[in-house]
């Protein structure tokens, strides 16, 4: 089913100010309901390679995989469902590529990256990310993280040795201790939440982030109501004003009507009372 | 470089310990990394954690604390120049080539999957009661997915029970009251889907999502539940 119409995107990628070259990919399809965004790291420009793997690859696999899936349908062994599945597999073998080619390129070598990824399908959404590239959801004027960060930071506030406050103060923001590429294997981290039309989705990287508070980024989007390129225009703007030390990516994506399968809304709301 | 801790009592220094290990253990007992032979120092006091050049510093139930600064701590993290005080006895935190804002660590860097959550894992494990699952972690630094589950307390389902396996599980009465429950390595959490916000211990959540924990009660439609971490 063509997500066309009831879901509208619009991505944004930029170099920044201090770095010379742009290591992040972004890509999204309006009509498959995905966005993919990945952060990439690594001496030279490998990480731009490793980035842009990541995000075809799994662009590729998923419209692939959508295709053989029949809507809502619940995989019993894990409980997530089959959409969830087949986003995963897909960072999973982008992950295998990225690590191979880091491992037989010389010029390649030590690259990784991160990944945060959205898919919309049956008045849901899954988001599976690996690393400290997020998702926010804007819902009824509040801005809310969805997605955890694999950070060293977000590691030692879940341990109580920071408050998120002094953590943002903390200086070594940029340790990640998940990424794409480093290791054969990788366990993306994967949620699924339901969608309300009018929801506003953000996915970034950390030139966002740690430029612009929380607090920032939802007046901005309040203030961008609906006009998601102005949106993303002024956060990457704001995010350079602040002295746009990282490659800053954004996209957005706004649903404007309900998406249901072929089964209705209210049968499957039901499942339990 | 981790930084070192200068160990003194009155202002006469007695040794000097460089932070060189991921976990150091500070108490009056001999198995001891520093060793503070006095009664007023638990057996096992504290632990310091050093995660690359960064030193944590972690109360390990002492029967007279462990203050920092002069201020009782739990959990804290170390500053260069911070004096940590174990009974009459103090520990000088020097660390003058921490973590500096220039240079590298502009680039994200990624260190050791588990490494992190390794050291601290284990002063989870070492230092409280037994971890809950969540926090578990295996060679690559990734948690478990948590389980739950939901049990009704009124009504003609009273006793029922529900294991949240699903990703995603929605709960209510369309065009009345429906919330959602999604399931995140973090933990459970609620959602307002339609209709009234839903109410937990009492308290409506208003639009945000709301993490579950063990005997939240949830009252939804007129159904009130309670909520279970299984593990």
């Amino acid at each position: 089913m063509s997500l066309e119409g009831k879901l509208e995107i619009y991505g944004l990628t930029d170099v920044g100010r201090k770095r010379s070259h742009n290591e992040d990919s972004i890509g999204s399809d309006t009509s498959l309901g995905l966005l993919v965004l990945a952060d990439g790291m690594g001496g030279y420009k490998a990480g731009e390679v490793a980035s842009a793997i990541a995000v075809n690859m799994i662009l590729e696999e998923v419209r692939a995989g959508l295709k053989r899936v029949r809507p809502g349908d619940t995989d019993d062994e894990s409980g997530f469902s089959r959409e969830s599945m087949i986003v995963r597999d897909a960072i999973e073998h982008a992950n295998q590529t990225i690590f191979q080619t880091a491992q037989s390129q010389p010029q390649c070598h030590g690259m990784g990256t991160t990944v945060v990824t959205a898919a919309f399908y049956d008045n849901r959404m899954t988001v599976a990310h690996v690393g400290d590239s997020r998702l926010y959801r804007m819902r009824e004027a509040r801005l809310e993280q969805v997605t955890s960060d694999h950070s060293l930071l977000q590691e030692l506030v879940d341990k109580g040795f920071y408050t998120p406050e002094e953590a943002r103060k903390s200086l070594n923001k940029n340790l990640v201790t998940r990424a794409m590429g480093i290791e054969r294997e990788v366990v993306p981290d994967v949620q699924e939440d339901m969608v309300l039309p009018g929801d506003v989705y953000l996915l970034c990287s950390d030139g966002l982030t740690d430029q612009v508070e929380d607090e920032e980024i939802g007046d901005i989007l309040r203030e961008c109501r609906g006009n998601l390129e102005e949106a993303a225009r002024t956060l990457v703007q704001r995010a350079n004003e602040m002295g746009g030390k990282d490659n800053i990516s954004v996209i957005l994506a706004r649903t404007l009507k309900p998406f249901k399968a072929r089964k209705s809304w209210y049968s499957r709301m039901f499942d339990w009372f | 470089m981790p930084g070192r801790l200068v160990l003194s009592l009155n202002n006469s220094v007695l040794g000097e310990f460089d932070l060189d290990r991921e976990r150091i253990h500070i108490g009056r007992k001999p198995e001891n990394d520093i060793q503070v032979d006095n009664l007023a120092v638990s057996g096992q006091h504290a632990a310091i954690i050093t995660i690359l050049n960064d030193s944590f510093l972690e109360d390990l139930d002492s029967t007279n604390g462990t203050f920092v600064n002069g201020k009782l701590i739990k959990k804290h993290a170390l500053k260069h120049g911070d004096v940590i005080t174990v009974g009459k006895h103090e520990l000088k935190y020097l660390n003058d080539e921490a973590t500096s804002d220039s240079g590298d660590f502009e680039k994200t860097m990624i260190i050791r999957p588990g490494m992190a959550s390794h050291a601290a894992a284990a002063a989870k494990v070492e230092a409280t009661a037994p971890a809950p699952a969540t926090t578990a972690t295996s060679a690559g630094g990734t948690k478990e997915m948590p389980l739950g589950k939901v049990q009704v307390l009124n009504g003609r389902m009273a006793g029922k029970e529900m294991t949240l396996t699903k990703a995603l599980v929605t709960l209510g009465s369309p065009g009345v009251q429906v919330a959602v429950i999604t399931r995140r390595p973090q933990g459970y959490f609620i959602t307002h889907v339609e209709g009234k916000h839903p109410v937990v211990n009492g308290e409506s959540i208003g639009g945000q999502a709301r993490q579950l924990k063990d005997n939240d009660v949830i009252e939804l439609a007129g159904v009130k539940m309670e909520f279970f971490v299984i593990t």
